[in-house]
């Protein structure tokens, strides 16, 4: 009984953050804070997808024994552990990617990485 | 039930992301919107599993995770001048 109600507690972050992170990419002016908004706001939520699932097939392992759902649990904290590890990693590449292709930030008072490249090719 | 319910969401959230794939004014930005769908993909998936209860479904989940980031790292490095 706590457990379905933790599970819809989990799937509603779940989905409000997934939702948050696609109208960012809307609300945002340039690459960079629509990086920030879409990253970070997808990667929680698709933790708080995996955390509703694992305790989903944690509850139905106690109820079936069945042991279908201790895999299903497994596996999918290893999909949670796979996006975690990669997901940051992939937007700071796609952020140096596209400050080195020229796309500059937007109404930026400091940009302390140009003044780094400057610094290395003088 | 609920399980059914969350990948619909998540799925509309993977439409207002489509728009800015296509409509986005630069490369850069169809990338951010490509990473995103690549992350709701997984989520979508792994909630799918669940609903229909097959474990072979997050299975698939982790492989495109893994694929996704590769495919997201060689884009960059394109567009960072050559994939030499």
């Amino acid at each position: 009984m706590i457990a379905d109600y933790l599970i819809m507690a989990f799937l509603g972050i779940s989905v409000v953050f997934n939702l948050l992170g696609s109208i960012a990419l809307h609300r945002f002016p340039d690459v960079y804070t629509r990086l920030h908004g879409a990253t970070k706001c997808t990667t929680f939520g698709t933790m708080f997808a995996v955390f509703a699932v694992i305790v989903h097939s944690v509850v139905r392992l106690k109820e079936t024994g069945n042991p279908k759902y201790l895999q299903m649990a497994i596996h999918s904290f290893v999909a949670m552990f796979a996006l975690l590890m990669t997901n940051p990693v992939g937007a700071h590449a796609i952020a140096k990617a596209a400050h080195l292709s020229g796309y500059m930030p937007k109404r930026a008072v400091v940009d302390a990485y140009m003044k780094r490249r400057e610094e290395n090719e003088c | 039930m609920m399980f059914f319910y969350a990948t619909l969401l998540i799925g509309i959230a993977g439409l207002i992301t489509l728009l800015r794939l296509i409509l986005g004014p630069s490369v850069p930005d169809r990338v951010v919107a490509l990473d995103t769908m690549n992350t709701l993909v997984v989520a979508a998936m792994v909630l799918l599993g669940a609903a229909y209860e097959r474990a072979i479904y997050i299975d698939i989940a982790i492989v495109y995770a893994l694929l996704s980031y590769v495919g997201t790292l060689i884009i960059a490095k394109y567009l960072q001048g050559g994939l030499s």
